[in-house]
């Protein structure tokens, strides 16, 4: 509660600045060995067959779907939860638009639209479950989502019995993870059109501040009189969303649903993102912004490696990696211990205080 | 300062007392046999002794590495990384055999060794510098499978080492014609495994402090119980149990996969929770996580037998078990607060 009151005290935007300088320095640093490794052309979009393309734009296209799951669960770390069910999600949400798809008239964009609002509606559905789960049934976040975790891709097979349902790729609905709108691709305009939508929902009503009162502390916001329930199933059902339209996504750019293998681990990669981006997993405050640069940061990274010439099995290892340093860095005893030799031992009486502030500069 | 976990911890610490703490397992064990007697009532052959052993075969990995997260869970803990350090120190027994030429007798204890130092390791990582341990498994998740990976991105064959055609290698009871089975040696490390864990954790000082720890954390630290000693342990002991596991498929298998065991830390967790353990920790038993291991390995066996089922039915059944039995600690773990309030 300190840290928030010490937060508040700074004033917002200082204390938002703080928090995504570490993660806009980490970003700008792959960026530049990218650059120094492969030339300037890493960075410059160029127009191609009436789109964008270019490393770093193709980087941002293949990570929407990432975006939309982790930008989903920062909500839901934000009220001291976490799911990881949005996987499984993703496979369920591609597996029901592309089985729809699969003995219709794929060129019928009505049939398209029916398709994505049939899979946003299931992933909406598992989405309010978990909610609920936790909200009504007081189960822990990693304990319900965990259910869809492990029967999610189950019910993903079941739906395609088993196969890989194909969608043609004269279908508008590739056009989703493949097409262009003005040269700028349809996936980073969905992201940033979620994103947008996110923030105003957040940042503009009091939604915003509900949720980091609901994670921060859910006991006094419900004394204080916020109905803690119906907002932390707001958070799953709009993760389930996220979740659902980035297997959509992920669909239509591959024109098929893998039950077993799309989105696999993507759960865990949203969860890396969001706690780069700076929100912490114990609830309360969150960044949506950082999490999107979080995003910008993985993507940028798996590509990084195959560029410094490094073989691609290096992604599990840099990840863990970054895994530990981010853990780490977040930890107030470690950066204690790390920072004692450092400290007169005067300023050694008050150390609380100033970590606080730090936990706020990470 | 509390610990920081993820997961909210019921306010008072012992939610199961007196004969209520054994529903759970009472309720796995019967499912057990429901499904059992079900199985020979609908299908030829399924009398037949083999068939229970045949579980402790195919599942003897999944048991000691559940095993293990068994002890992480009932710390209130939970270990991610199980999978890839199984196939990490697969590989690592395929590789330092077969490619650097080491003798097995010295791969597979230092292989041992190193899954119990880096459990402990992490257990400190968690421990000391309060990481949460879902971050600091996953670090071990994605480290171990890309090791994995580094050494081999393909499968490594280790038949021609002689020491792991040791495992496989069984032992009869009775002859198969009139009623007997025979069990491979790796069935019997399983078993080994398991009488250890259940005197470790009901009749040693460690095991009190495991279910104290994951009681509560900051009651254990008042009463003066070794918190600390505690928390390393319980990690170093997963991460020991999943590199055995790792050894055991090496026996099993004969070969190293780098893609083998992905999703198996999700199997391990399901086996605990179906078996009756808490997942906050402090409520369980390690015979009830052999009862679940039994449960997800008869229900494959089933599956197999109705021929016409798909393979995912399982992970369905499974989710669908998860969730009864999830809501039946907390109805009754409501029911405990309420008698005592």
């Amino acid at each position: 509660m300190i840290k928030a009151l010490d937060a508040a005290g700074e004033g917002k935007a200082n204390a938002y600045l703080k928090r995504l300088m570490w993660p806009l320095i980490v970003l700008a640093a792959l960026l530049i060995v990218n650059i120094v490794v492969t030339g300037f052309g890493f960075i410059v979009p160029e127009v191609h067959d009436g789109r964008l393309g270019g490393a770093f734009v193709n980087i941002l296209r293949r990570s929407a779907p990432l975006l939309l799951i982790s930008l989903g669960m920062t909500l839901v770390i934000a009220t001291k939860g976490i799911d990881l069910s949005v996987g499984a999600v993703y496979a369920i949400g591609a597996a029901v638009a592309c089985q729809f798809l699969l003995d219709r008239d794929q060129s019928s964009m009505q049939n398209v639209a029916v398709a994505v609002a049939l899979a946003l509606a299931i992933a909406a559905v598992i989405g309010a479950w978990n909610g609920t789960m936790v909200a009504y049934f007081g189960v822990q976040p990693i304990v319900a989502t965990l259910i869809f975790m492990i029967a999610g891709r189950g019910i993903a097979q079941l739906i395609t019995g088993g196969q890989i349902p194909n969608v043609a790729d004269s279908s508008p609905f590739v056009e989703i993870g493949r097409g262009a709108v003005a040269t700028v691709p349809v996936p980073i305009i969905i992201g940033v059109a979620v994103f947008a939508a996110l923030v105003l929902l957040t940042r503009t009503t009091a939604l915003g501040m509900l949720l980091e009162s609901v994670g921060g502390n859910p006991e006094a916001s419900r004394l204080a009189g916020i109905r803690s329930k119906g907002i932390t199933v707001l958070t799953y059902l709009i993760a389930g969303i996220c979740a659902g339209l980035a297997g959509i996504m992920g669909a239509a750019n591959l024109g098929s649903a893998d039950a077993n293998n799309g989105g696999l681990w993507i759960e865990l990669d949203a969860i890396l993102a969001v706690v780069i981006g700076g929100t912490a997993l114990l609830g309360g405050r969150f960044f949506l912004l950082g999490t999107t640069i979080g995003v910008a940061i993985i993507g940028t990274l798996e590509v990084t490696i195959i560029n410094v010439g490094l073989s691609s099995q290096w992604q599990f290892t840099d990840k863990a990696i970054v895994v530990f340093i981010v853990a780490l860095l977040q930890s107030p005893e470690f950066r204690a211990w790390i920072l004692k030799p450092f400290r007169s031992r005067g300023a050694g009486q008050a150390p609380t205080e100033p970590d606080s502030e730090k936990a706020l500069a990470k | 300062m509390s610990s920081a976990t993820l997961t909210e911890r019921p306010t008072r610490s012992t939610l199961f007392d007196g004969l209520s703490r054994y529903i759970p397992i009472g309720a796995t064990v019967a499912l057990l046999v429901a499904m059992y007697l079900g199985g020979v009532a609908n299908y030829r052959n399924f009398d037949n002794p083999q068939l229970i052993a045949d579980l402790f075969i195919g599942n003897a990995g999944l048991l000691i590495v559940a095993v293990g997260m068994t002890f992480v869970i009932l710390s209130g803990g939970i270990d991610l990384s199980v999978g890839s350090v199984m196939a990490f120190s697969t590989m690592a027994c395929a590789w330092l055999t077969v490619e650097a030429g080491l003798p097995a007798s010295v791969v597979v204890p230092s292989v041992l060794a190193f899954g119990l130092l880096s459990g402990a390791f992490t257990g400190a990582i968690i421990h000391y510098f309060d990481v949460q341990p879902f971050i600091a498994t996953l670090a071990g998740l994605f480290l171990y499978r890309g090791l994995t990976l580094q050494i081999s991105d393909h499968d490594m064959s280790i038949r021609e080492i002689d020491f792991f055609s040791w495992g496989m290698q069984r032992v009869e009871f009775g002859s198969p014609r009139d009623g007997g089975f025979s069990l491979p040696y790796i069935s019997f490390i399983a078993f080994g495994v398991v009488i250890l864990a259940f005197v470790v954790l009901h009749y040693t000082r460690f095991g009190r402090s495991v279910y104290a720890v994951g009681g509560s954390e900051q009651s254990a630290l008042l009463m003066g119980l070794p918190v600390a000693r505690t928390k390393v342990g319980v990690y170093a002991i997963s991460g020991f149990c999943a590199a055995l596991g790792g050894v055991v498929a090496a026996f099993y298998t004969k070969s190293a996969n780098p893609l083998a065991g992905v999703g198996l830390e999700l199997d391990a967790i399901a086996a605990v929770v179906v078996g009756g353990t808490l997942l906050t920790g402090g409520a369980g038993f390690v015979l009830g996580t052999v009862a679940g291991v039994m449960v997800m390995g008869l229900l494959s066996t089933i599956i197999a037998f109705q021929g016409n089922l798909s393979s995912w039915w399982a992970r369905i059944v499974v989710g669908v078990l998860l969730l009864a039995f999830i809501l039946l600690q907390r109805v009754l773990a409501r029911s405990g607060e309420r008698r005592k309030g």
